[in-house]
């Protein structure tokens, strides 16, 4: 019984750790007042700004945009670059392996400044199709990694059984191996779609004029002062994810509640 | 479903509400010289810094929406937070801008360097709204490249309810009545800048002693300063953690607002007066577009709303005349002439006093720093002890298990 008590103790603990700092955000989002210390009243006036400041909104739309499309880009190419690579030579795979994991320990920092160069070398205007560019070059490697082990937990007899049974290969690859390694071809998507999101350092060396991202806007105001829209948009985004999250997550419980039904049924 | 489809259209409905333009649309302004470029799809990219222009926020004027609804010109607008992030912006050569808005040495630099393009002061026929002294400067002797924005000075903002006697000098920010009760400029140039003041020097300084002594002045003061910051300067003199701080002038303002029992000095000493100047860079593709954009922002509606969002003071005289009588004779954005008098701009420093100025500054934030000098060789020990017990345990684990079989 103590125990039980001490354990709810730190995961309470650690819960807060985590989230206290979203908790003030969020509080602060509906102070009347600009500042971030002192309370003065309670409002919803950062909501009603946030949606005629037409700065944030239009770099959350870049932002979104690019993680969109530069995550499925990078999953498209990173799922078909993992299957390609499992499909080599032992020594072939191990060297291809290492030279994808370079993009992930290489400093961002160092990926910025380098793809800034060479954007400009090939006399590429930054703009959008840098910026999904660059996305891409750090969001593949993540698609990769999250798909590899799925191809190698996967049955390599079943596509074999598959061209058996009459499946032309292309059949066999959509029919048997894409469901098998859906999971990880997800998780890389959602991957690729958060570190997308919130990359500063690179999309601060590839970014220009006509193509802001959100964090870089926020950047720019700790000049003057953050403005607490940005709070309020937190705040939204924090939300939007939660439900999103339960949503998946109890339709997750439902089905593997039906699923069970269905074998009990069978049995 | 149909009741779903229903909410969300009542929801849309609602947002596009919301999101309608405040302000009048008609400010009067000369119809022929901003129709010029209608109807011929041209787009400017304006960069400039964070919350740095009215938006439209709190029924103030949306700028950027007025000026593409006048002249059919669409504003691409992007924001940064340092002049030197500015700088390596346009030097890397991807940039794509038309008109930005650096500061005074940055300007001085960049005409240095030859990156920015004289301005034709025809296409900018409101310029005449200035006030005559702002458009005769130091970092931009010819006046030929820039168009003042903003100005403001440095001073000291104290708590009242902290700070009995009268505050008129950086002497103050030394005083060891208020250990822990001051807080410090985190960055060189500032911090330098009023010691320098201080002790009746340039902040221009080039000269090696001069500055070492203001390093000396600085390390003194460390005792008593409670943190090196800059923005956290807002919550920390809001909240009454702190009771002196060298700052902007127009912050100051904004942080009075917040707590009234904030109050703000200009040093008699002199002290740095800043400018914010809309310039005109090389990449430039839109020249004539651009110096409408200028001329646009020095129109005296838009300059008083652009400077009432911005808190900073305001060079033009027409925008000046329309301000509340209250700003207008507020000390803390109009202070007296007599105390301008010892106020000195920073100009572009040479190459080696940065590099002194750095190196300085980097021995004044690591003096007698207890925390670094026993931190390493503990964290060193720690590190050799907690191996060499690993090295022992693995070692004991495997004898037993060689004596187990």
């Amino acid at each position: 019984m103590k125990k039980s008590w001490l354990s709810r103790c730190y995961v309470g603990l650690v819960m807060f750790f985590l989230y206290a700092p979203i908790l003030v955000l969020i509080v602060y989002s509906f102070n009347e007042n600009k500042s971030r210390g002192v309370w003065t009243g309670f409002s919803f006036k950062w909501y009603q700004e946030l949606f005629h400041n037409e700065i944030i909104l239009q770099s959350l739309s870049n932002t979104l945009f690019i993680a969109v499309v530069s995550s499925l880009l990078a999953t498209l190419l990173g799922t078909a670059a993992a299957i390609g690579i499992f499909s080599m030579g032992r020594k072939a795979r191990s060297l291809v392996m290492n030279v994808t994991y370079f993009p992930i320990i290489n400093p961002e920092i160092v990926t910025g400044v380098s793809l800034m160069l060479l954007f400009a070398m090939c006399g590429i205007d930054l703009g959008y199709l840098t910026l999904i560019i660059a996305h891409m070059t750090f969001c593949t490697p993540y698609v990769i990694l999250n798909v590899m082990p799925k191809l190698r937990q996967m049955d390599q007899h079943t596509y074999e059984a598959a061209l058996d049974l009459g499946c032309s290969p292309l059949q066999a690859f959509s029919k048997v191996i894409i469901p098998e390694i859906m999971p990880g071809i997800l998780s890389g998507l959602m991957m690729s779609f958060t570190y997308s999101l919130d990359d500063f350092i690179i999309s601060y060396f590839v970014s220009s004029s006509t193509s802001q991202t959100l964090p870089i806007t926020i950047y720019s105001m700790t000049r003057r002062k953050v403005s607490p829209e940005i709070n309020a948009l937190s705040a939204i985004i924090f939300v939007v994810v939660l439900v999103i999250l339960i949503i998946v997550n109890v339709y997750g419980a439902r089905q593997e509640k039906q699923q069970q039904k269905r074998y009990a049924s069978y049995l | 479903m149909k009741r779903i489809i229903a909410l969300l259209v009542a929801l849309v409905a609602c947002f596009s509400l919301l999101c309608l333009p405040a302000s009048a649309n008609e400010l009067g302004l000369d119809e022929s010289y901003y129709s010029r470029f209608k109807d011929q799809d041209i787009s400017i990219n304006v960069y400039n810094w964070g919350e740095y222009i009215s938006d439209g926020s709190d029924d103030t004027m949306d700028v950027n929406a007025e000026f593409e609804e006048l002249t059919g010109i669409t504003v691409n607008y992007s924001t940064f937070a340092t002049n030197e992030e500015l700088y390596d912006k346009l030097k890397s050569g991807g940039a794509d801008y038309d008109i930005i808005i650096p500061s005074d040495y940055m300007i001085s630099r960049m005409i240095q360097e030859g990156m920015l393009l004289p301005l034709d002061f025809e296409n900018i026929p409101a310029v005449e709204n200035i006030f005559p002294q702002y458009l005769d400067t130091n970092y931009d002797p010819e006046g030929a490249y820039s168009v003042p924005y903003t100005w403001g000075t440095v001073g000291i903002i104290y708590n009242t309810a902290m700070v009995d006697e009268v505050v008129d000098s950086w002497q103050i920010l030394w005083d060891d009545k208020y250990t822990n009760n001051v807080l410090m400029f985190s960055n060189p140039r500032d911090a330098f800048g009023i010691t320098l003041k201080k002790l009746g020097y340039s902040l221009n300084s080039t000269d090696e002693l001069e500055l070492r002594v203001a390093a000396e002045e600085l390390k003194m003061q460390k005792p008593i300063v409670q943190a090196y910051v800059m923005d956290e300067i807002f919550d920390k003199m809001q909240g009454g953690e702190a009771a002196l701080a060298p700052y902007y002038a127009g912050d100051a303002l904004t942080m009075i607002d917040a707590n009234p029992d904030l109050a703000f000095a200009t040093p008699k000493e002199g002290t740095n007066i800043f400018y914010d100047a809309m310039c005109i860079p090389y990449s430039c593709q839109q020249k004539e577009a651009a110096e409408m954009y200028i001329n646009f922002m020095c129109e005296a509606e838009v300059a008083a709303a652009n400077i009432e969002y911005i808190g900073y003071s305001t060079p033009n005289q027409a925008a000046f005349e329309l301000l509340d009588e209250e700003i207008r004779t507020n000390p803390i954005s109009y202070p007296d002439d007599e105390l301008l008098v010892n106020t000195e701009e920073y100009v572009a420093l040479p190459g080696e006093t940065n590099l002194l100025m750095d190196s300085l500054w980097t021995e004044i934030l690591t003096t007698d720093d207890q925390f670094l000098t026993w931190l390493m060789p503990v964290m060193l020990i720690a590190g050799c002890v907690a191996s060499v017990v690993k090295i022992v345990a693995r070692k004991r684990r495997r004898a037993r298990e060689m004596a187990d079989y």
